[in-house]
Formats: structure tokens, sequence, C-alpha cells
């Protein structure tokens, strides 16, 4: 839960000016533009499309760096040692495996883990309409929240503000994303990008892999030091010969537990047909001493959800990132005007965030003098599906920042924070407020992020 | 001044979207409920026999067999690197489908001045049928 107190925020702190943002909207977008530059998501763009990668990839080089430097001192200084003393096959597993385990990886971290694209203005506004006609019977269920029946089991499917719709079921908002994942299992710093439906075979064969890489250096090398030492020297002797050795095995001693402890978990939630997300929440935990579980997804048998899991049919990414945006002129009324300043809609925004995204706005502003991150993504989406429709969340300038970023291929960090930050109240200002929102799901602090985003915390005011 | 002819541009007068049923489960299957605002336009039963089709046509594109086993398994050894060259079973099916969109498209919707839009272009959430509002007397399809 965040910490929502109110507080005036002092639209001069903003530096963003507006005859700057005027100039780049009179002209018009010359070339076709590819949907991944307007992705409202966190998300990284490279190779013009074809990998995405999370927008916090902090700890994949990290990852990618061990696996490499390990794997290369274990080339370099062990696998001379016992080709000559075992067998030449040592550096041919070893080689396979790696390159296995690099290339899991990189799939992992560059795939669209089955992101859901965020509805368009008219389906919202049906949704909406839906949500608003339904309201009044007798047993008021919380609003926000639909419940539908899988396999004779109650399941209720939550309402997304962000992405304004209702998540099918195992869906779950990633708030490091932001955006709606399907299966959603969990968010991996180590890998970079969330672990969902279409990537959660590459993560699992990525840690398998891994733990059979771990164990098999952390063999070949004890082996090493183990024959050397018997050559009528010391062990310390054997290791100053070797010190390359002692690195390797301190850090395939401390990613072994755990590797292999997450891989035995993986394994597990594999054959039961559950997500780290479920488990964690206990969505699915026993109420009946019959059954074994209340897993509606299961097929209650091990091999079939191992089946289903790791090689049914790999569904298509639904974001289309390389595709082309249909050219619309959008109207330039609409462009000009630059985004209100928060402090109307002060109640709706927590503190924290706000300071957040001034920070980084402020700091964006100083060290690149970047476009001012009007939220340019959304509103070109909203433009192109229909003239007629009038999204209410659009009011920024959106060529201003776009064009800068047509003019580069490699989008890197493009303006989200502030996005984020109007997304999320944009939302609040087309729902009913009338409604009473639902308590949000407690965050659980894990090694694992959870995708479950606190998308509402607070009751609007009416 | 201008015919209303020359304009060719019939009015989106709104859009239906039928949701999805997750009845089943997670697969891809769209309700079946004839929506009330296509009443005046679209046979009850027309329009469940497109959606009853493509809810077909998506079961067969995420069929668990042996074909699709062997397609996983085949992948995961070559490490992957397979799907570069090679068109998932998925893919194809995607193929067939938004070709029979546009069959039914030109058949029946059009005629009577609706237009289906391929679910995969909205996310695989809902089916969206446009309805248009024909004021150009003249060119009335």
């Amino acid at each position: 839960m965040k910490n929502c107190e109110y507080q005036q925020i002092d639209p001069r702190a903003l530096s963003v000016s507006p005859s700057s943002v005027q100039n780049h909207t009179e002209k018009k977008v010359q070339r076709l533009r590819r949907k991944w530059e307007v992705f409202p998501g966190k998300n990284r763009f490279f190779c013009d499309g074809r990998i995405i990668l999370a927008r916090q990839s902090g700890i994949l080089p990290v990852t990618l760096g061990l696996i490499v430097v390990t794997c290369g001192l274990f080339f370099a200084f062990d696998c001379p040692f016992l080709v000559t003393h075992l067998t030449v096959f040592i550096p041919v597993i070893g080689g396979v495996l790696s390159l296995f385990v690099v290339t899991s990886l990189l799939r992992t971290s560059f795939t669209d883990p089955g992101i859901l694209p965020r509805a368009t203005p008219d389906e919202a506004a049906d949704i909406e309409k839906q949500i608003d006609n339904s309201g009044s019977s007798t047993y008021r269920p919380p609003p926000r929240t639909k419940e539908i029946l899988i396999n004779q089991q109650v399941v209720k499917l939550k309402y997304c503000f962000t992405c304004k719709m209702f998540r099918p079921p195992r869906t779950s908002h990633c708030s490091l994303c932001d955006n709606c994942v399907e299966r959603f299992d969990h968010h991996c710093p180590w890998v970079g990008n969330c672990v969902g439906k279409r990537n959660y075979r590459f993560f699992y064969s990525f840690i398998i892999s891994l733990s059979f890489l771990t164990s098999f250096i952390f063999g070949c090398v004890v082996t090493h030091i183990t024959l050397r030492s018997q050559d009528g020297k010391s062990l310390i002797q054997a290791i100053q010969e070797s010190p390359a050795s002692v690195v390797e095995l301190v850090i395939c001693f401390f990613s072994i537990w755990s590797i292999l402890g997450l891989s035995g978990f993986h394994t597990y939630l594999v054959a039961s047909n559950l997500t780290t997300n479920e488990d964690i929440k206990g969505s699915w935990s026993s109420k009946r001493c019959t059954e074994e579980s209340g897993n509606p997804y299961s097929y209650n048998n091990i091999m079939t959800n191992c089946c289903v899991t790791l090689c049914g049919p790999m569904p298509p990414s639904l974001i289309d990132r390389r595709g082309f945006l249909p050219l619309v002129a959008a109207s330039p009324a609409t462009e000009t005007e630059l985004p209100p300043f928060p402090v109307k809609n002060d109640t709706n925004m927590c503190t924290k965030s706000t300071k957040d995204v001034l920070e980084r706005l402020v700091r964006s502003l100083d060290s690149r003098g970047r476009c001012p991150p009007g939220a340019p993504k959304t509103t070109p989406v909203a433009v192109e599906i229909s003239a007629a429709a009038t999204p209410p969340a659009e009011r920024s300038p959106p060529t201003g920042c776009s064009r800068q970023h047509a003019g580069r291929h490699t989008a890197a960090a493009p303006c989200p924070p502030f996005a984020r930050g109007r997304e999320r109240r944009d939302s609040f200002q087309s729902s009913n407020p009338a409604f009473r929102l639902a308590s949000p799901s407690p965050s659980l602090s894990r090694t694992f992020i959870l995708g479950e985003a606190p998308d509402v915390g607070f009751i609007p005011p009416p | 001044i201008r015919p209303l002819q020359d304009l060719r541009q019939p009015a989106v007068s709104s859009k239906v979207f039928v949701q999805r049923d997750y009845n089943s489960g997670t697969i891809s299957k769209f309700q079946t409920k004839f929506p009330s605002e296509l009443e005046s336009r679209l046979d009850k039963q027309q329009f469940e026999e497109t959606i009853q089709t493509l809810n077909n046509l998506y079961a067969e594109a995420e069929k668990l067999g042996g074909k699709s086993y062997l397609e996983g398994c085949l992948a995961c050894l070559t490490a992957y690197t397979i799907f570069l060259c090679m068109e998932t079973h998925y893919e194809k099916v995607l193929k067939k489908i938004s070709r029979y969109i546009k069959d039914q498209n030109e058949k029946i919707y059009a005629p009577r001045g609706l237009l289906l839009t391929d679910p995969i272009e909205r996310g695989l959430r809902v089916v969206e049928i446009t309805i248009f509002e024909d004021r150009s007397i003249g060119s009335g399809r």
C-alpha cells in the first residue's frame, strides 16, 4: 500500500516550456511509425522492435557476466588439465551446456512474456457502460470485479485500471513493466523481464540448464584440484597453480543452492500447473480434504501438466511491435495543450509517486535535454483508432517526444514515468466516482517481484 | 456543392464488442450471446455460426496433441532457434482465421453495413463489430 498524503504540487517545479512543444507539433509526422514506438508500457525496444526488454534490466548484464566469466575461466584454466588427464568430452559438454544456458537466457529476456495490449478507448467505454448498468441488484459484489466459473471453481476477474479491461484469468499487472501479462509468473530481475505465458518455457529451460552447468563446473573444478593435489603436491600448492579454479568454485558453490532450489520449486509449479504468483498468494490452497488442489487449470496429471506448460503451442505476441501505425492526421488542438498540472487531481495521486515522477522529470530534462515527457505514447494509439471517439485520457503533446524517438531507431528509456503517472490519474477520472473501490491485495515482499500492482488504494472523493 | 455520394465514407454509428468466454479456462473463446444492437441487421443464427467457427479455429490453434508436443520438443532441442525459420502451428491457424474473417466480411457483414475486426488486432480480447450508418443514399452497398 502506498503512503497517500495530500500535498500540493508546485507547477513551477516543472521546467517544461510550452513554446518548444508547440514548435514540434506544427510539423506533421512524415514517416510511417511502428507500433513499438508508441507502446504505452515501460518496455525498451531494440532492433526496430524485434527485441523487447523491461525498462529496468539492471541485473541482466550481471547475470550474463557471471555466466560468461565462469565459463570462460573454466575453459581457459580447467579444461586443458582435464582434457589431458580425463577426457576430451568435458569441454564439449561444457560448451553445449553454456550455449544452451546463454541462448535460453537471451530468449527469456528478449521475448514478449505475453503482454496484453491495452484496451482501445471504445472498448473501455463499452466496459464502463456495462459496469454501470449492472450496478443495482440485491447482492452487490465489489465493483470492478467479475466472477466466473471455471471447472466448477469460482474465479474472480479483476478490472485493471491501467489497461482498462477485465484481466483474463491468471493474468496479472506487472508494476515494473506497467503491462498486464498473461499467465504471469513473476518479474525476474536477473533476467530483466517478466516471466509469463510466452517465455516461461525459456525461463524453465534456462534454470534447469544452469543447474546442470553449475553442477558440472563445480564437479569438474573439484576433480581438477583433487587431481592436482594428488600428484604429490599439497592442496595449497594446487590452488596456487590454478587460482581461477577457486573463483569458479566460489561462484558455483553459492549459486548452486539458489539455482537448484529454484529449479526444484519451478518443477513443482510446472507439475501442478501453477504460477509463482498463484502459489505465493495461495489462490488454490486446498480447502477441501477430498481434492488435492482446487486449481481449476490443472489437468490432475503430472505428465499432462508438464507437457502443456512446456511443450504446448507457442502463442503469438499480441502487441504486434513491428506493425505500422496507420497515418492519421492528429488534430492539432489536442496536441498543443499541455497536460494540466496534477494540482487538481492531487487526491488521486500519492505524494511519493508524484515526487518520483518530478525527480525523474527534472533529471531527464537536465541530463539529456530531451522532449517533454508528456505521455506521448498514449495519444497516437487513441487517435489512430477512430477520429470520432474522444479519448478522455489524451491531452498531451505527442509528436514532440515521438518525433525525437522516430529519429532514433533504438529507443532507449522512453519517457515512461510521467506517462505512467498520467495513466493512473486518467483512469480515475474516467471511473464513476460513486464506486467504492475494492482494497487491493497486500503486496508481498519477496525476492521475486510480484506483479499485482495496487491499482486501487483509496477511495476517490465523491 | 458536393453530393454526399462522392464522399463514400459511411459514418460509424457504434461498435459492439463480443467479449471473451472464460468458462472453459484460459483458452481463446468468445461469447456466442447475440448482442441486441445487431438485431436489426443480422440473423442470430449467422452471428452464432461466425463466432462458433472462430472458436473452433482458435481451439484448433491451441489444441494440445501429439503434433504440438512434437513441435515444442523439437523447438526445445534446437534451443528454440527453429522458430526463426519456421512458422508455428498457431501462426498458421491465425492466418486461416484472418482469411475466414475477410471472407465473412465480404459475403455477410459488409452487405449489411457491418465490419468484423480480427480479434488478434485487439489482443484477442474482443471481437469488435463496427456498425456503419449508411447516410449516402445512392452509394448503398
